[in-house]
C-alpha cells in the first residue's frame, strides 16, 4: 500500500468520525437550500424557476462548505505532533497533503450529489445533455481539486486549528457575494461589481449555462481559468509553507 | 567507535541571536541509556531534533546508528525511533488503528503488522482499550500508545523527549519499566528529562545541559559527587542567635544577609532530634527549620553557579 493511500484511509476515518465535519459538509448545505428554495424562493424573480437557478450556487456552497474542516485537520497534523512522527518515518509531504486535498474532494462531492439528489426532489429539470453534465462533473471537480488545495495551505499556515478553521471563513462566504442566489445584477452598487468580478459567479454560471442547455463558452473559460489560478496558488502556497514549518 | 550508537560533536544551533545549542559533544555506547538532563529551554528537544533529522544543525556533525544525520537521513530515520515530548498520537483512530497505521507506514506486511500491534497492545496493556478511540484515553495511556508506536519496525536507537512530564506517578513507574524492558533487549535509548530521580533510576550516564551547554557528563554517582548532600536549614530572629548556633553547630555553613545557618544532614528523625536537642541544651531558638534533600536545583546551583529558574519558579 503507498503511503498516499495510507494516509487518505486514514483521513477517511477522521471524516465519518467526525460528527461536525459531517453535519457541515453535507448537511447544512441541505438545510440552507431548503430554507432558500422553500421559504425565500418565491419572493425571487430570476426569470426561470428558482430551484434551477439556485441549484448550480448550491453546488459551490457544498464546495465551501466542507473546506472548514479541512483546514482545522490539516492544521491538528501539524500543530498535534504527528507531522513529526511522519516525518521521522519518511512518509512524503506528498502524501500527507494529497491526503487531505483527496478526501476534501470525495467529501464535496458526496455532498455535492447529495445537493443534487435534493434539488431533483425539489422540482429541479436541467436540459442538460449528457455531454453537459460531463463538463459539469469537470468543472466542479475543478473547483474541488482548487479551493482544497488552497484550503490545505491556509490550514498549513494557520497557528492553531482555531484560526485555521477562521480563515477559510471568508471562502463560506464568498458564495453569498456571488450570483449564487440572485444574479449579481440585482445588487446594490459596490457588491454588485465584487460579485460579478469573484471568482464563484463564473463558475456557478457556467453550470448555471450547462444545466439549462445553455452552454457559455466565456464563462467556462472564465471558471477554468478561475480554477488553475486559485489551484496553483494554493499548491505553492501549501508546499512553501510545509516546507518551512516542518 | 565501532560500538558508539550515537555520536556528536560540536552542535550548533542559533535562532537569530539566540543561541540554543553551544557546542555539543556526545557519545552515547551503543545499548546503554544516555539521559540528558536540564531544565526547559536548555535545548533538550533541540538536541534531539537534530539528532532525529527534523532539525539541521549550524554547525558540528552528529552520527546516529553509523550514519551522517545532515547528509544520510533515510538511513538514520530507518534505525531510530522517536517519541517526541507532545504525544503524536491520533487521536480519531482507536489504538489498534494507531499501531496499524505505523505499521503499514513502515510496510512490515499485512500479516506481520497484526501480529506487531496485537503484540504491543499486550505489553503495554492496552488491550482492553484497543477499540476506543484515543481521544478517550488518559494521558498515561497516551503516553504508552505514543511509545507502543515508536517500537513498531523494532527501532535499534530510541529517542525518549521528556517520556514522563506531566504523568502521574504510576504512570512514571509504568513507563521506567518499559524502558527498562527495551534495554534489556538491547536498545539504546537516549532519553531527555528534567527530573533528577528519572536520570538517575534509568540513566548509565548523564549530561547536564545548561543554555545550550554540557556542563556535565558521567555516572549519576559521579554527579552526585558533586552536588551538595542534603542538609537542614535553620533561620534565626536574630544576628544574636545565628552567632551563637554557629559556635555550637561544627559545620555549618551561615548566611549572615538572611540569618540563616546550613546543616550537613541526612535529614532523619534522629539526626533532626539531635540537633534540636543541642539547641536546646544551648537555649538557643531557632524561628524555622526546613529540611533539603538534593534535587535537580542543587544539581544546577553547583554545577552551573547559577539557580535552575524554571524550577524556582514553581
Amino acid at each position: 500500500m503507498s503511503d498516499s493511500l495510507i494516509m487518505l484511509r486514514r483521513n477517511f476515518k477522521h471524516t465519518v468520525r467526525n460528527p461536525i465535519t459531517v453535519f457541515n459538509a453535507v448537511l447544512l448545505p441541505i438545510v440552507i437550500m431548503l430554507m432558500f428554495v422553500y421559504m425565500l424562493g418565491n419572493a425571487f424573480s430570476v426569470g426561470v424557476k428558482y430551484i434551477d437557478y439556485a441549484t448550480p450556487g448550491m453546488i459551490l456552497l457544498a464546495v465551501s462548505y466542507g473546506l472548514g474542516a479541512t483546514a482545522t485537520e490539516v492544521n491538528d497534523d501539524m500543530t498535534k505532533g504527528i507531522i513529526n512522527r511522519f516525518r521521522v518515518m519518511d512518509v512524503s509531504r506528498g502524501a500527507v497533503m494529497t491526503g487531505h486535498v483527496i478526501v476534501t474532494m470525495a467529501r464535496s462531492l458526496i455532498s455535492i450529489a447529495a445537493i443534487i439528489g435534493v434539488a431533483f426532489g425539489l422540482g429541479f429539470r436541467p436540459s442538460a445533455s449528457s455531454l453537459d453534465w460531463l463538463a459539469v462533473i469537470g468543472i466542479i471537480a475543478a473547483a474541488c481539486f482548487a479551493t482544497s488545495w488552497l484550503t490545505v495551505a491556509m490550514g498549513l499556515s494557520a497557528k492553531t486549528p482555531q484560526s485555521a478553521g477562521l480563515a477559510t471563513v471568508p471562502l463560506i462566504m464568498l458564495p453569498f457575494f456571488s450570483s449564487a442566489i440572485v444574479p449579481a445584477a440585482k445588487m446594490g452598487a459596490g457588491v454588485r461589481q465584487f460579485a460579478e468580478y469573484q471568482p464563484f459567479t463564473p463558475i456557478i454560471e457556467s453550470l448555471r449555462g450547462l444545466l439549462a442547455g445553455t452552454p457559455s463558452t466565456g464563462y467556462a473559460m472564465a471558471a477554468l481559468a478561475w480554477c488553475a489560478g486559485i489551484g496553483i496558488v494554493g499548491y505553492v502556497w501549501a508546499v512553501a509553507t510545509f516546507r518551512k514549518r516542518v | 567507535m565501532s560500538d558508539s550508537a550515537i555520536a556528536a560533536s560540536g552542535l550548533r544551533k542559533a535562532y537569530g541571536d539566540k543561541i540554543v545549542l553551544d557546542g555539543i559533544d556526545l557519545d552515547v555506547r551503543a545499548g546503554t541509556v544516555f539521559s540528558l538532563l536540564g531544565p526547559n529551554g536548555a535545548g533538550k528537544t533541540t538536541t534531539v531534533n537534530v539528532l532525529t533529522t527534523l532539525l539541521k544543525a549550524d554547525s558540528g556533525t552528529a552520527r546516529v546508528a553509523g550514519h551522517d544525520v545532515a547528509t544520510e537521513t533515510k538511513a538514520v530515520r530507518a534505525a531510530i525511533g522517536v517519541t517526541g515530548q507532545f504525544a503524536a498520537v491520533d487521536e480519531l483512530l482507536t489504538g489498534q488503528e494507531n499501531l496499524q497505521l505505523m505499521a503499514d507506514l513502515k510496510h512490515v506486511g499485512a500479516r506481520e503488522g497484526k501480529r506487531v500491534t496485537a503484540e504491543l497492545l499486550e505489553r503495554f496493556d492496552l488491550t482492553d482499550s484497543a477499540q476506543k478511540l484515543v481521544s478517550a484515553y488518559s494521558g498515561g495511556m497516551r503516553r504508552k500508545l505514543d511509545l507502543a508506536m515508536t517500537l513498531v519496525g523494532a527501532p535499534r536507537i530510541i529517542f525518549l523527549d521528556e517520556p514522563t512530564t506531566g504523568l502521574d506517578p504510576r504512570s512514571r513507574r509504568t513507563m521506567w519499566d518499559i524502558v527498562r524492558g527495551l534495554v534489556a533487549d538491547g536498545v539504546t535509548i537516549f532519553l531527555t528529562t528534567q527530573y533528577l530521580d528519572e536520570a538517575d533510576q534509568l540513566a548509565d550516564r548523564i549530561a547536564v545541559l545548561d543554555q545550550g551547554r554540557l556542563v556535565a557528563q558521567g555516572t549519576s554517582e559521579e554527579l552526585k559527587r558533586q552536588i551538595p548532600g542534603s542538609h537542614v536549614r535553620l533561620r534565626f530572629a536574630s544576628v544574636h542567635e545565628l552567632d551563637a548556633a554557629a559556635r555550637v553547630l561544627a559545620g555549618a555553613t551561615r548566611d549572615d544577609e538572611n540569618l540563616t545557618l546550613r546543616v550537613p544532614s541526612d535529614g532523619g528523625v534522629k539526626s533532626l532530634q539531635a540537633l534540636l536537642g543541642r539547641l536546646n541544651d544551648h537555649s538557643i531558638n531557632a524561628e524555622e527549620l526546613s529540611v533539603h534533600t538534593p534535587d535537580l536545583d542543587d544539581v544546577f546551583l553547583a554545577l552551573t553557579g547559577h539557580a535552575n529558574t524554571e524550577v524556582n519558579a514553581r
